[in-house]
């Protein structure tokens, strides 16, 4: 009899154990799989079905397997931007008996967007920005827990909307580390990777035609740096300041929030005649707006989308002239008059199409416009009626997102694997000496041949 | 033999960010340790300890050790990605201690590889000098150079869709090399590929790196891998350097207990016994030390001795060892089993003896054979009280 595949889990998913463990990957029938779009790869990776869940499955040695499943489980409990990790499947093996490599199981990020099918789309110059700022975001979110990620690209990011921005997910913590602190160095280095990588990723987009040709890659990947810094610099850095200008740690800590962090720990310092006063942040958390809409409402958003809410639940107070009323009372208000009714009136059918913070950003936005153009105050609910019909309608669907990565002129070689390229690429690969060589080397045995040794260096 | 002077090109960061490109002639490319220490904040004894490492120009040094020994971290000190303590790193001339990564002129290998799908092999090659703004037909002879060294010149125009994970490897190698750093620094390259891909991709750099002359710092945690790969093997252990010289030195004489036992596959039989006028005890047999060896652990009652599994000698005297495994392994057998004598309890804890016995027929598990030790054969003596080898 076959062994049975055993499954790491923290959550078990019975689900999982009827799966074709015990074939390769690149061999599971097509019903199994979802052809989604997302980055390159070096490793097998596949989108499976499971019940009405889709999850990644990636094929990758045991060690690193079960090191990647505790990393992304450590950025959960941080709450860290992060694809959850569900599982690791070990002790896999072929129907011959022959040992297949384990396959780590993350869940798929619902409304998630890979930046090849952002791109597919044609990007706006300011889009890439957007992108860009939310990757920079989320390196320097990680480098402030310690995390050395060593492997930051676009391929390694998942985007969600986030209002007008973006947010990023970290998708790849095979090569990552967990340091209490990371040095200079380190943070460079990780800076200096994801430079190089995403200048690979754009020149990359380039080849394939789908860089929008006004857009540089070079001049795309200079801006990582100097905005990483000044990101890196407000959230950590050392300020000094007259000890006249004490309105000075207030302003620092209101640009931390609109930055979207709140600051847990600030460091002040006086000098002995109290002249000069000496502030440096050293906790700070990401989610500041998030936290604070979580706390009000219950509704678990992204950043920006949740500034947009706050925004406007401010706005709702102030409208009905409700200043001095407990701010939770008014937030319940605000989330059964004015969110939900507006969430409510999109049909199920649409509802794919953006998640539900998204689609109150849209409808504000709409109704911004309609105002102006119509000269008047659109109402809330018709403003939503006017944005599910001349915008929604329209838009394609993201909750999963399955359109073909390409403009339609190329095919992919593998609707299941985009890193290998397009199908009209070429054929035959040459001879290469060295894989017969190293074919030719004997099994490894784990024993030191030391006869060998003294032969080829005595 | 004569050092190879390469004309090669270097980078640093220009006030507007871009990398500009500076010719200049490399000069020696050795790289020192001297007194390195790194204390992580909190912890109470350094990750490494005044590590004092000359490696030469052009040579391949591994350090190895188990987990937590501080190779990692040494390697990380050299290009620059941890804070030096106390002591000092230079490359060639330079006293890299203060300077950033990118200023240091080295190439990390693997550290990511991903392919590009819509680029050439070649372009998956030099895409990082297209960035340092190096000129394209610069660019295009050190990709071919590289692509030469790698055997992959006919599939410089290819796309890499269909490559091999050895191949793959190789196009990550050639990334690296184009760049044409003074030092190539490798952090456990291999340890993500699996074991038959891992043995034939490190005969491909160790054969590239001694046709390359690149000097090279290589950290891995098999000393299988260590010994195959090295010009020269620094062994570490609790942030300190063991020993620091050629795989068959390290293997013919062990500075140390731990050394001793952790270079060899399967490893070197380690008992300790008590010493008499001839020798050291090892049941009721005496294994022979020479009185000049026993001279300089004067006033130690107990020493440990140290026997190669393919050092002993099957006889009708010698240390009496209960076989419990036999595994042969073409012309060889390995025998396992524990000294004789001992209570089942006692066997569980009781240190494995090792033999490799050679062109006869191998004892049968469950016998009780003699294995004659020292008498001719290479024995290893070390002290007890300091763990330092003690016979020649």
């Amino acid at each position: 009899m076959i062994g049975m595949p055993r499954i790491l889990s923290a959550k078990p998913d019975s689900r999982l154990i009827p799966l074709p463990w015990e074939l390769p990957l690149t061999d599971w029938p097509t019903d199994h799989l979802v052809a989604l779009p997302r980055g390159i790869s070096r490793h097998v990776v596949r989108f499976i079905k499971v019940g009405n869940d889709v999850y990644a499955a990636k094929e990758v040695i045991q060690s690193a397997a079960v090191h990647e499943y505790r990393m992304l489980q450590e950025l959960t409990r941080e709450d860290t931007p992060a694809v959850e990790p569900l599982a690791v499947i070990t002790d896999r093996r072929d129907v011959n008996g022959e040992p297949l490599m384990p396959v780590l199981v993350t869940r798929h990020l619902d409304f998630s967007l890979p930046y090849r099918s952002l791109f597919s789309q044609g990007v706006r110059p300011d889009t890439v920005n957007r992108l860009l700022d939310a990757m920079v975001v989320l390196l320097a979110r990680l480098h402030l827990i310690g995390f050395l990620w060593l492997d930051v690209s676009l391929s390694n990011i998942l985007f969600r909307r986030d209002a007008g921005e973006f947010a990023a997910y970290l998708v790849d913590a095979e090569t990552a580390e967990l340091h209490p602190s990371l040095s200079d160095g380190q943070r460079e280095h990780d800076l200096q990777i994801a430079t190089t990588n995403l200048f690979g990723e754009f020149s990359d987009l380039e080849a394939g035609q789908l860089l929008d040709e006004s857009l540089d890659p070079l001049a795309l990947v200079e801006t990582i740096t100097t905005r990483y810094r000044e990101l890196w610099a407000e959230l950590t850095g050392v300020e000094e300041f007259p000890g006249t200008e004490l309105d000075r740690i207030e302003s620092r800590v209101r640009r931390l929030n609109a930055l979207g962090f709140d600051v847990a720990e600030l460091d002040i310092t006086t000098s002995q005649d109290g002249s000069f006063v000496t502030i440096q942040p050293k906790v700070v958390d990401a989610g500041h707006h998030t936290r604070r809409l979580l706390r009000l409402t219950g509704l678990d958003v992204e950043e920006n989308q949740a500034r947009r809410l706050l925004n406007d639940l401010d706005t709702f107070r102030f409208r009905t002239d409700q200043q001095s009323v407990d701010e939770a009372l008014v937030a319940h208000q605000w989330l059964t008059q004015c969110f939900e009714p507006v969430v409510l009136a999109v049909p199920a059918h649409l509802r794919g199409k953006r998640d539900a913070a998204q689609i109150f950003h849209e409808v504000l936005d709409y109704r911004w416009y309609a105002s102006q153009r119509e000269q008047r105050d659109v109402p809330l609910l018709d403003a939503a009626w006017g944005y599910i019909r001349d915008v929604l309608e329209g838009l394609p669907d993201e909750a999963m997102d399955s359109r073909p990565l390409a403009d339609g002129t190329r095919q992919l070689a593998n609707p299941f694997d985009p890193s290998q390229g397009f199908v009209d690429d070429e054929g035959e690969m040459p001879e290469d000496p060295w894989e017969t060589a190293a074919e030719e080397e004997p099994e490894p045995t784990g024993v030191l041949d030391i006869a060998a040794l003294r032969r080829g260096k005595g | 033999m004569t050092l190879p002077r390469v004309l090669a090109a270097c980078f640093h960061y220009g006030s507007s960010g871009t990398y500009l490109p500076v010719e200049r002639i490399v000069g020696m490319a050795t790289v020192s340790f001297k007194d390195a220490t790194r204390v992580y904040p909190g912890a109470d004894h350094p990750a490494v300890d005044k590590l004092n490492l000359e490696i030469g120009d052009g040579e391949f040094m591994v350090l190895v050790g188990p987990s937590g020994c501080g190779k990692s971290t040494s390697l990380r000190m050299l290009a620059g990605l941890e804070e030096v303590n106390a002591g000092a790193i230079w490359i060639g001339d330079r006293n890299v201690t203060e300077l950033p990564p990118k200023d240091r002129d080295i190439a990390m290998v693997f550290q990511n590889y991903a392919l590009y799908p819509h680029m050439t092999v070649g372009d998956n090659m030099g895409f990082a000098l297209k960035m340092a703004g190096v000129p394209k037909a610069e660019r295009d002879a050190r990709v071919m150079e590289a692509a030469h060294l790698l055997g992959l010149e006919s599939f410089l125009s290819r796309k890499p869709k269909a490559l091999s994970g050895g191949q793959r490897q190789r196009v990550a190698m050639g990334r690296a090399i184009v760049r044409q750093p003074q030092v190539f620094l490798m952090d456990e390259p291999l340890s993500n590929l699996d074991a038959k891909l891992r043995v034939s991709t490190r005969t491909q750099i160790a054969a590239l790196q001694t046709r390359l002359g690149v000097t090279t710092v290589y950290v891995t945690h098999d000393q299988v891998e260590a010994m195959t790969m090295g010009d020269r093997v620094a062994v570490m252990k609790d942030g300190l350097l063991q020993q620091c010289d050629s795989p068959l030195t390290l293997y013919d004489k062990p500075n140390n207990i731990f050394v001793a036992g952790f270079i060899g596959s399967p490893a070197m039989n380690l008992i300790s016994g008590k010493v008499n006028e001839s020798g050291v005890e090892v049941g009721d047999y005496t294994v022979p030390v020479p009185r000049e060896t026993l001279a300089k652990a004067s006033g130690e009652d107990t020493l440990t001795i140290g026997i190669r599994p393919e050092d002993f000698e099957l006889g009708d005297h010698g240390i009496a060892v209960e076989v419990a495994v036999v595994e042969e392994l073409g012309a060889d057998a390995f025998t396992y089993g524990t000294l004789a004598g001992l209570s089942d309890d006692e066997k569980l804890s009781a240190p494995q003896i090792v033999a490799r016995l050679t062109g006869r027929t191998p004892p049968q598990r469950g016998t009780t054979v003699r294995f004659i030790a020292g008498e001719g054969h290479t024995l290893h003596v070390f002290s007890n009280k300091t763990g330092e080898r003690i016979s020649n």
